[in-house]
């Protein structure tokens, strides 16, 4: 069938040297079948257009249904303890008491440390690769390079943590004369800093070069220096979208399980100063998820997944809808 | 001795709430050409877009009223059919990209899976290649991608693979504006080659090239059509006042 | 010159100064790491090492065939099951961007980006691994294609979206259907973008070791078998890494070379296809 139709379709008089003009009284029969052929990618092309609509649909429906689902799962964790499981002081889940208060702070400190570590090197890098050196195979390399960190398993930075950082910050413990452990909420945050740097720095990097030229040029023909031009033009063009890099940045932070799961020290009691062991909230999930014996201790871990994923989520939000109204 | 091949009915367009084309009513003879004219923005592109249905492929566009294809209303016919017997050029020339020379010309059979014998694919890229006058430019270089040419070749190219489906209609919306004189020349050629076996209907600010290249000439006005004649007593005798004007250059 | 004039110029070296310093401060102990990571683990791979099963504890020697293959399998399956619901929603999202439907799912796709992954662990435990009442790659592998799924949607969309409409016009304007504007003429087109898209997304789940604690798991022997445990490089490197014993840290370096030589290979080779298949517009 298939054949015949290509004959209606391609040129035959070209050969017959006929000219065109069979147009002018269709072949009914070719044309049938040119139609019957039509038909069928008229059902395909429905056929694919309610695909893609479905497939639309499922990303929704598994967005709920993660939602519904960290929300059942955590229920008799909120009916047993409601609200008071946020500020209580006590993990015990041998008897039954879940407080999480331990691990907010845990993950705050950790979170924040590594953002304050982070942040003026990430911004260096940003500037560095944005506005002093955009082009050239050096800034090239180290952009590339740049990328290529960022893109270094978790685990991996958490064995590295492990291996080498924690007994350098053991002995820099011993030196300042603290409880040397090593292991922390100090070691996390700086191995948390390593990871974000790079993700912020080619953040930045990104928000910095859309600064327009032309704004540039006019600061510097009125005579401004490059510090100037950076501190009056760049920084107040970019500043949501620095703001909006940090917010992604602490997303990151905050979710980060691996890494910090392997060099925090694993407790549950409240971390004294930032060089004692403790745990964040995703931490605690990693090592007691498939330890949780009884329904309501794995409920409870639930639960703090699922504030977990609240706050990443608000977070991470924050942060993209800063970062779209940057590049509009 | 003429029959009607397009013919619209009342045909107005919309995108939303601005209403663009208002109650066309034009009937296009088998194997004419005709040049579409009028100040800028009055709805020649959307008119032209409605005749294949290109016009509600754009988000929130409309259109009501009848567009006629011997005598069968498109808006009642699958687009696909429309846009088979339907050929367009657009303004800026849009060979595929990732696509040879060859295989953009053969493009209307090959994506659309028509399967063609090696022979019968060769002969018709070189007979429309030839039609546009492009085969003896190019015939060395069919491997070529398409958007190595330059832009009146890849006008040309984008004229051979709308001949090469053999439309009964074909579509110019201001086919030269983009091109250098050279390349128009060339391509106002081919409407005189192009305009003995099919019906053309070009979309030109150029009242020279309208006088050169049209048997009829129709003239819109904010989306009106204002006045439909033969090209000569258009230029020579305008009827409407608004004509008048425009040809005298008295509009902006 | 002034002393105002070279007070401000000073200001600007020193800051410039600064930022370079800074910039190297952080950029080459990076590398370092790099560098320390592959060093510890180049030694430790051979021909054994890729192909033998680990040894029990006090026996040396013994390698990460099931981890290699594991994460093959369990990546593999992720990948079959993101990459063409991605495009597809990609697809979706670039040709209906005004609709409300195309609203919500971008939002869902930008909510899923934030999870963190080890919350996506969890659902799919409580998807797939409680309803078979057993641990299998298979839900690791829907962990993992949850993580991959808003990056393959956002570089598909991103990318069509920067196509012209003048493509899109001439494919209409031949007749042909919807799909296979779509298929034959758009998508290839961008396939570039796409496929540094999805070739990004593969390097980052193949780190991803959080998602698969409570639901691939983990397991010391071979299996090919998706509806049970299953090892995986991260996996693998996590358990060893913190066990107390010499000989498994030795397995974990090695492993953690491989997976970061697979990254990096990945990056580069995405950058490299990037180039080469990058079509002309
Ligand atoms: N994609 C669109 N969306 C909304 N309105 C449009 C769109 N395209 C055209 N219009 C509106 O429709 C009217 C007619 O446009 P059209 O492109 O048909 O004019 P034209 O006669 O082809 O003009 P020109 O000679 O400049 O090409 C214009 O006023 C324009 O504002
Ligand atoms: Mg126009």
């Amino acid at each position: 069938m298939e054949t015949s139709v290509d004959k209606e379709l391609s040129p035959a008089r070209v050969k017959t040297g006929a000219g065109f003009s069979s147009k002018k009284t269709p072949d009914t029969v070719s044309t049938n079948k040119r139609l019957k052929r039509s038909h069928r990618q008229i059902r395909a092309e429905n056929i694919f257009r309610r695909t893609i609509m479905i497939v639309a649909v499922a990303t929704v429906v598994l967005v709920v249904g993660i939602m519904i689902t960290l929300a059942w799962q955590s229920r008799l964790s909120i009916q047993s303890a409601g609200l008071g499981f946020l500020w209580g002081k006590v993990w015990d889940p041998v008897r039954d008491i879940f407080g999480v208060y331990p691990f907010l702070l845990g993950t705050l400190l950790t979170s924040f440390l590594a953002l304050i570590i982070s942040v003026p090197f990430s911004f260096a890098v940003a500037l560095f690769l944005g506005e002093y050196f955009p082009k050239g195979w050096m800034p090239d390399l180290l952009k590339n390079l740049v990328e290529l960190i960022a893109a270094v398993p978790s685990v991996i930075y958490g064995f590295w943590g492990l291996a080498v950082l924690v007994p350098i910050v053991r002995s820099f413990e011993t030196a300042i004369g603290v409880n040397a452990v090593g292991l922390g909420i100090f070691s996390s945050s700086l191995i948390l800093a390593i990871m974000i740097i790079p993700y912020a720095a080619s953040l930045g990097r990104s928000m910095i070069q859309m600064v327009p030229a032309n704004l540039k040029e006019a600061a510097y023909s009125l005579g401004a220096t490059r510090w100037e031009v950076i501190r009056m033009v760049i920084l107040p063009y970019t500043k949501s979208g620095l703001f909006a890099g940090v917010m992604l940045s602490l997303g990151r932070a905050l979710g980060e399980t691996m890494a910090v799961t392997m060099v925090i020290g694993n407790t549950s009691l409240i971390p004294k100063n930032i060089f004692s062991p403790g745990n964040t909230m995703a931490s605690v999930i990693a090592n007691e998820f498939t330890e949780a014996d009884h329904p309501v201790y794995l409920s409870a871990l639930i639960e703090l997944g699922l504030v977990l994923f609240v706050v990443t989520v608000v977070i991470n939000m924050i942060g993209k809808r800063l970062i779209k109204g940057v590049s509009k | 001795m003429e029959s009607t091949i397009v013919k619209s009915v009342n045909y107005n367009a919309y995108f939303g709430d601005n209403h663009v084309v208002k109650d066309v009513n034009i009937e296009i003879p088998r194997n004419t050409t005709i040049a579409v004219m009028g100040p800028s923005g009055c709805g020649k592109t959307t008119f032209l877009r409605g005749i294949n249905r290109m016009h509600e492929l754009i988000p929130g566009a409309t259109a009501k009223g009848q567009i006629l294809l011997n005598g069968e209303d498109v808006m009642e016919m699958h687009p696909i059919f429309v846009r088979l017997k339907i050929g367009m050029v657009f303004q800026r020339p849009n060979p595929f990209p990732n696509l040879s020379i060859y295989d953009n010309v053969i493009a209307g059979y090959k994506l659309n899976g028509i399967k063609l014998p090696k022979a019968e694919r060769d002969n018709i890229v070189q007979h429309s290649l030839t039609r546009v006058a492009l085969w003896n430019e190019v015939k060395d270089s069919l491997t070529k991608k398409g958007s190595f040419l330059s832009g009146g070749q890849q006008q040309r190219l984008c004229i051979a693979r709308a001949v090469a489906m053999e439309p009964e209609v074909l579509l110019f919306d201001e086919p030269t504006s983009a091109l250098d004189p050279i390349s128009t020349s060339t391509v106002e050629e081919l409407f005189h080659e192009l305009k003995k076996n099919y019906t053309l209907i070009i979309v030109t600010h150029n009242m020279q090239q309208a006088a050169r290249v049209s048997d009829r000439t129709a003239f819109f006005y904010m989306g009106e059509l204002v006045e439909f004649d033969d090209t000569k007593t258009m230029f020579t005798n305008p009827k409407d006042i608004r004509t008048q004007n425009y040809i005298t250059g008295r509009f902006s | 010159m002034s002393v105002a004039i070279k007070y401000r110029i000073g200001k600007s070296t020193a800051f410039k100064t600064l930022v370079i310093v800074l910039s190297l401060a952080c950029v080459v102990p990076l590398l370092f790491i790099l560098v320390y990571i592959l060093q510890a683990g180049i030694t430790k791979i051979n021909w054994n090492f890729l192909t033998n099963l680990p040894k029990p504890v006090g026996e040396s020697g013994g390698g990460i065939a099931n981890a290699l293959v594991g994460t093959m399998i369990i990546v593999g399956t992720a990948s079959i099951i993101a990459i063409p619901f991605g495009i597809l929603c990609g697809i979706y999202l670039s040709e209906n961007k005004n609709s409300k439907l195309a609203y919500w799912s971008r939002l869902c796709i930008d909510i899923l980006q934030g999870i963190p992954s080890i919350v996506i662990g969890i659902v799919a435990y409580f998807w797939l691994v409680k309803p078979l009442n057993s641990f299998s790659s298979l839900s690791g592998s829907m962990a993992l294609a949850i993580m991959m799924l808003p990056i393959v949607v956002r570089s598909t969309e991103e990318t069509l979206l920067l196509l012209p409409d003048s493509l899109r016009e001439a494919a209409y304007a031949l007749g042909m259907p919807f799909h296979r504007v779509i298929l034959k003429v758009i998508v290839p087109c961008g396939i570039s973008g796409i496929m540094s898209g999805v070739m990004l997304s593969v390097a980052r789940i193949t780190g991803e070791t959080a998602p698969l604690l409570f639901t691939a798991f983990g397991n010391p022997y071979l299996t090919t078998d998706i509806t049970k445990p299953m090892q995986s490089l991260p996996l693998l490197i996590f358990n060893y890494a913190t066990s107390p014993y010499n000989d498994w840290h030795d397995l974990a370096w090695g492993a953690s070379c491989i997976l970061l030589i697979w990254v990096l290979l990945l990056n580069i080779f995405t950058k490299l296809i990037t180039r080469k298949w990058k079509v002309q517009l």
